[in-house]
C-alpha cells in the first residue's frame, strides 16, 4: 500500500515537473528567433530612471505604492517601444529604498546620480526630498516628486525640481475658499498650534475669509502639546462663530473638536492636513463626525479609469496614496525626452518645463518654480469614523466629488 | 456671564484633578520634607497603565463603567508598587543624607518613569478608547458634561477619604506624629519607616486615580504627559501651603481656576486696542475693530507658574501654611 502511494507521487511530481520543464523552453525558440533580428540594425538606448523613496519601516506601504506607479509608466513606455536619437529606447527603474530617513535620502540620491540616472522619480517624504534634491540639482538630473508637499521643495531656486501633488500653502485657500462657499459662515475663528506649518496654514486660511469679506476673530493659540482648550473654545463660543478652523495636528485637533462639542459649540471645524486622518475618531469619538479637512492632491481613486484599471491588472492591488502622481511623475520624464528626441537631461530639461500633458491625475502644467498649475486639493468630511473625499478645489474653483470624478472619467 | 460661569467649570474640574496630585506631593513633603519631583510620572504611568487595560477590554463586551474600573483597578496597584519601589530605592537610603540628594534622585527616578514608559508605550500620543458616552448638560448656560460630574465628585471623595485617613485612623496619627518629629515618634514605638513607605503607596494610589480621570476627560495620553502636570501640581501644592493637606485641596482647584480665567481673558486684557489712548497711538492696526494682542491663549500654561512665583516670593508658607519660612 505505502508502495502505491510512493510510486504514485513520485510520478505526480515528475508530471509536474515535467510540466515546468516543458514551459520554461517554450518561449525560447521565440527569443532567439527574434534575437538575430532586432540587434544589429537599430542600435538601442537604455534610459534610466531612478525612484526612491522609502520600501522599509513604517510608511514602506507608500513606498511601494510610489515605486508601483512609476514601474507602470516604464512598463507602458517599454512596450509603446519609443524611439529616441532614432534608437529604441529600452527604460529602466532604479529602485532605491531611502527608509524616510534624510540621511538615507542623500545616500541614497548620490547612488543615483553615480549611476548616471536620466532623471528621477521621488522622494516620498518632503524631509527626505528637499536635501537630496540639492545632490540633484548638482549632478543637474531632473526629478519629479509625486508626493512632497512642503513648499520649500520648490522654493530653493533649484531648476530641475518638480512636483506634481498640491503644496502645503495651496490648502489654506482650498479649504477656506471651500467654506467660504459651501457653507457661507459670517463669522469665523481661527486657531493654530504655534508652530510654522500649523501657522503658516491659520494665515493662508484667514487672508483667503477675509478677502471673501468674512469676518474672523482674533487669532487664538495653543502649542503643539496643548491638551486643555476648553479656555478657548469656552470663550470662542461666547462670540458665537460659524466655522472654527485650526491649522495643526489630530494629536491636538482631536482634544480640540471633543471639547468643543462638550461645551455644546455648534460651530463646523475645519482643519489641513495634518488633522485630516481617521485618528480624529480614535481621539474625539463620535464628536468628530462631520467635521471638515483637506489633503493636497486627489485621492487615487478619483484617478483616471485608463491608471486605476492597468494598475490593478498589473499589481492585483487598489493604488494606495501617491501612485497616480509617481505615475504621471514618470511619464512627464519620458514625454519631455521623447519631445526633445533625447535622454540627456540638460536636453530634456527645457522641455519639461513647458510641457502641457494629460496624465491620469488631470492636465499638468509647471509653473516658473516646478510646482504643478492649478494643483488640486480635495475636501474630506469625516463619515462614520473615515474620512470621505466631498469636494476637489482646482484653480480657486470647487467641484463637487462625484462631479470631478466624471470629468477625470473623461479624460 | 455665561462664559465666566463656564471658565469656572472648566478650571474646578481640571483643578479638581490637580489638587487629587498635589495631595501626593504635600504628604510626602510633611512628613519627610522631599518635593517628589518623579511624582507626575506615576500619574502618568497610572493612565498608561489603565490606557492598556481600557483597549484590551473594551471590544469584550463589558459594560463601559466597568471596564473603566477595571482599567483603574489594575492601574492602582501598580502605581503603589511604583510609588513603594521608589521610596525603597530611591529616598531612604538617603534619608539621612543632605536634602539635595534625594533631590536630585527624585529627577533620575522621573527620567527613568518617562524612559520606561517610552520603551512600553511607545513615543506616540495614545487615544482613550472613547467608551464612556458624553453627556452634556446646561446649567445656568455652562455646559458640564457626565464625565467632568464624576470627576468632581471622584475627587471630593477621595479628598474627604484620605482626610478621614489622616484625622481618623491610628496611621493617619502615626502619619502626622512622624511629620511632627520623627524621632520622638520613633521613640513613641511607631515604625516610622512604615509610616513613610505607606505615605508614598497613598500619594501613589491618588496618582493613579488622576492618571485615569486625566486620560478619560481629555481622551489622550503619552509618556510625556507626567511633567507638566505634576509641575503644575506641585504648583497648587504650594499655593495651598506645601506639607498642609486642606492647602493642597484649595491649591488644586484655585489653581485650575486661575488658568482657566487667565487664558480665557488675557487675550482681551492685553488687547492694546481696547485701551482708548494706547489705541490712538497705533490708529492703523486698530482701525475698524483691529485688535493688537500682546499676550494670546498660547500662555495658558504660564499662569501656574506665574502663580508659583508670586506665591514664593509674596507668601512662602501659602495660603493656608503656617509662617515657619525655613520649611517652605
Amino acid at each position: 500500500m505505502q508502495r502505491t502511494w510512493l510510486a504514485l507521487a513520485l510520478s505526480a511530481t515528475a508530471v509536474a515537473l515535467a510540466g515546468c520543464g516543458e514551459q520554461a523552453p517554450a518561449p525560447k525558440p521565440e527569443a532567439k528567433a527574434e534575437a538575430p533580428k532586432a540587434p544589429p540594425p537599430p542600435p538601442s538606448i537604455e534610459i534610466k530612471i531612478g525612484h526612491a523613496g522609502p520600501l522599509t519601516g513604517g510608511i514602506a506601504h507608500l513606498g511601494k505604492d510610489n515605486e508601483n506607479g512609476a514601474q507602470l509608466a516604464i512598463d507602458e513606455a517599454n512596450e509603446a517601444k519609443l524611439k529616441i536619437e532614432g534608437k529604441d529606447a529600452k527604460f529602466v527603474l532604479l529602485k532605491e529604498d531611502d527608509q524616510a530617513d534624510p540621511k538615507q535620502g542623500t545616500t541614497v540620491a548620490q547612488k543615483l546620480v553615480d549611476a548616471k540616472v536620466n532623471g528621477v522619480v521621488g522622494h516620498l517624504n518632503s524631509g527626505v526630498t528637499i536635501p537630496a534634491s540639492a545632490l540633484y540639482n548638482q549632478a543637474g538630473i531632473p526629478m519629479i516628486s509625486g508626493s512632497a508637499t512642503n513648499p520649500k521643495l520648490t522654493e530653493q531656486g533649484f531648476k530641475n525640481v518638480f512636483r506634481v501633488v498640491g503644496r502645503d500653502d495651496q490648502q489654506g485657500p482650498a479649504i477656506a475658499s471651500y467654506l467660504a462657499a459651501e457653507r457661507k459662515p459670517k463669522l469665523v475663528a481661527v486657531i493654530d498650534d504655534a508652530t510654522a506649518y500649523g501657522e503658516g496654514i491659520a494665515n493662508e486660511v484667514e487672508k483667503t475669509l477675509t478677502a471673501a469679506k468674512i469676518k474672523v476673530l482674533p487669532r487664538e493659540k495653543g502649542t503643539d502639546k496643548t491638551t486643555d482648550w476648553k479656555a478657548i473654545l469656552t470663550k470662542l463660543r461666547g462670540r458665537k462663530p460659524d466655522a472654527i478652523f485650526y491649522g495643526g495636528m489630530d494629536a491636538t485637533g482631536g482634544p480640540l473638536i471633543k471639547q468643543g462639542k462638550e461645551l455644546g459649540i455648534k460651530a463646523v471645524f475645519s482643519f489641513g492636513d495634518g488633522a485630516c486622518t481617521d485618528k480624529m475618531t480614535e481621539l474625539a469619538g463620535p464628536a468628530a463626525e462631520g467635521l471638515l479637512c483637506s489633503q493636497a492632491g486627489i485621492p487615487p481613486q478619483a484617478a483616471s479609469r485608463k491608471f486605476l484599471d492597468a494598475y490593478k491588472k498589473k499589481f492585483n492591488v487598489a493604488p494606495i496614496l501617491y501612485a497616480p502622481f509617481t505615475y504621471d511623475a514618470a511619464n512627464l520624464l519620458i514625454e519631455a525626452m521623447k519631445k526633445a528626441n533625447s535622454a540627456e537631461p540638460s536636453k530634456y530639461l527645457p522641455e519639461l518645463q513647458k510641457l502641457s500633458f494629460s496624465g491620469a491625475t488631470g492636465p499638468i502644467s509647471f509653473d516658473d518654480r516646478g510646482d504643478r498649475k492649478d494643483a488640486e486639493i480635495t475636501i474630506f468630511t469625516m463619515k462614520g469614523g473615515k474620512i470621505e473625499p466631498i469636494a476637489v478645489v482646482k484653480g480657486g474653483k470647487t467641484f463637487g466629488y462625484e462631479e470631478f470624478l466624471k470629468t477625470m472619467g473623461g479624460g | 456671564m455665561d462664559v465666566f460661569l463656564q471658565q469656572v467649570v472648566n478650571g474646578v474640574t481640571l483643578g479638581a484633578v490637580y489638587a487629587v496630585v498635589a495631595l501626593g506631593y504635600t504628604m510626602v513633603y510633611g512628613i519627610i520634607q522631599l518635593i517628589n519631583f518623579a511624582h507626575g510620572e506615576v500619574v502618568m504611568i497610572g493612565a498608561m497603565v489603565a490606557f492598556s487595560v481600557i483597549s484590551a477590554l473594551a471590544p469584550s463586551g463589558l459594560p463601559p463603567l466597568a471596564v473603566v474600573l477595571l482599567g483603574t483597578g489594575f492601574a492602582i496597584p501598580v502605581c503603589m508598587l511604583v510609588g513603594y519601589s521608589m521610596e525603597r530605592l530611591a529616598y531612604r537610603p538617603l534619608r539621612r543624607a543632605p536634602r539635595l540628594a534625594p533631590l536630585i534622585t527624585a529627577i533620575g527616578i522621573s527620567i527613568i518613569l518617562q524612559h520606561l514608559a517610552l520603551m512600553i508605550w511607545s513615543r506616540n500620543i495614545l487615544a482613550f478608547p472613547q467608551i464612556l458616552g458624553t453627556t452634556t448638560y446646561f446649567v445656568g448656560g455652562a455646559a458640564i458634561t457626565n464625565v467632568q460630574i464624576a470627576i468632581i465628585a471622584i475627587c471630593v471623595a477621595l479628598m474627604g477619604g484620605l482626610a478621614a485617613l489622616v484625622y481618623r485612623t491610628r496611621l493617619g496619627t502615626a502619619m502626622r506624629a512622624t511629620a511632627q518629629n520623627p524621632q520622638v515618634a520613633g521613640l513613641m514605638g511607631i515604625d516610622i519607616n512604615r509610616v513613610i513607605a505607606a505615605t508614598f503607596v497613598i500619594g501613589a494610589a491618588l496618582a493613579a486615580v488622576a492618571g485615569v480621570l486625566y486620560g478619560t476627560y481629555y481622551g489622550i495620553a503619552q509618556y510625556t504627559m507626567g511633567s507638566v502636570l505634576g509641575l503644575k501640581a506641585f504648583s497648587a501644592a504650594v499655593l495651598g501651603g506645601i506639607g498642609n493637606i486642606p492647602g493642597a485641596m484649595l491649591g488644586g482647584v484655585l489653581l485650575g481656576v486661575v488658568e482657566a480665567l487667565g487664558a480665557g481673558y488675557i487675550g482681551d486684557v492685553s488687547d492694546l486696542c481696547r485701551y482708548g489712548w494706547i489705541a490712538a497711538l497705533m490708529d492703523v492696526r486698530c482701525a475698524d475693530g483691529g485688535h493688537f494682542i500682546l499676550f494670546g491663549s498660547e500662555y495658558q500654561d504660564v499662569f501656574a507658574f506665574l502663580v508659583l512665583i508670586l506665591v514664593l516670593v509674596l507668601r512662602p508658607s501659602g495660603l493656608l501654611g503656617e509662617r515657619v519660612g525655613e520649611r517652605a
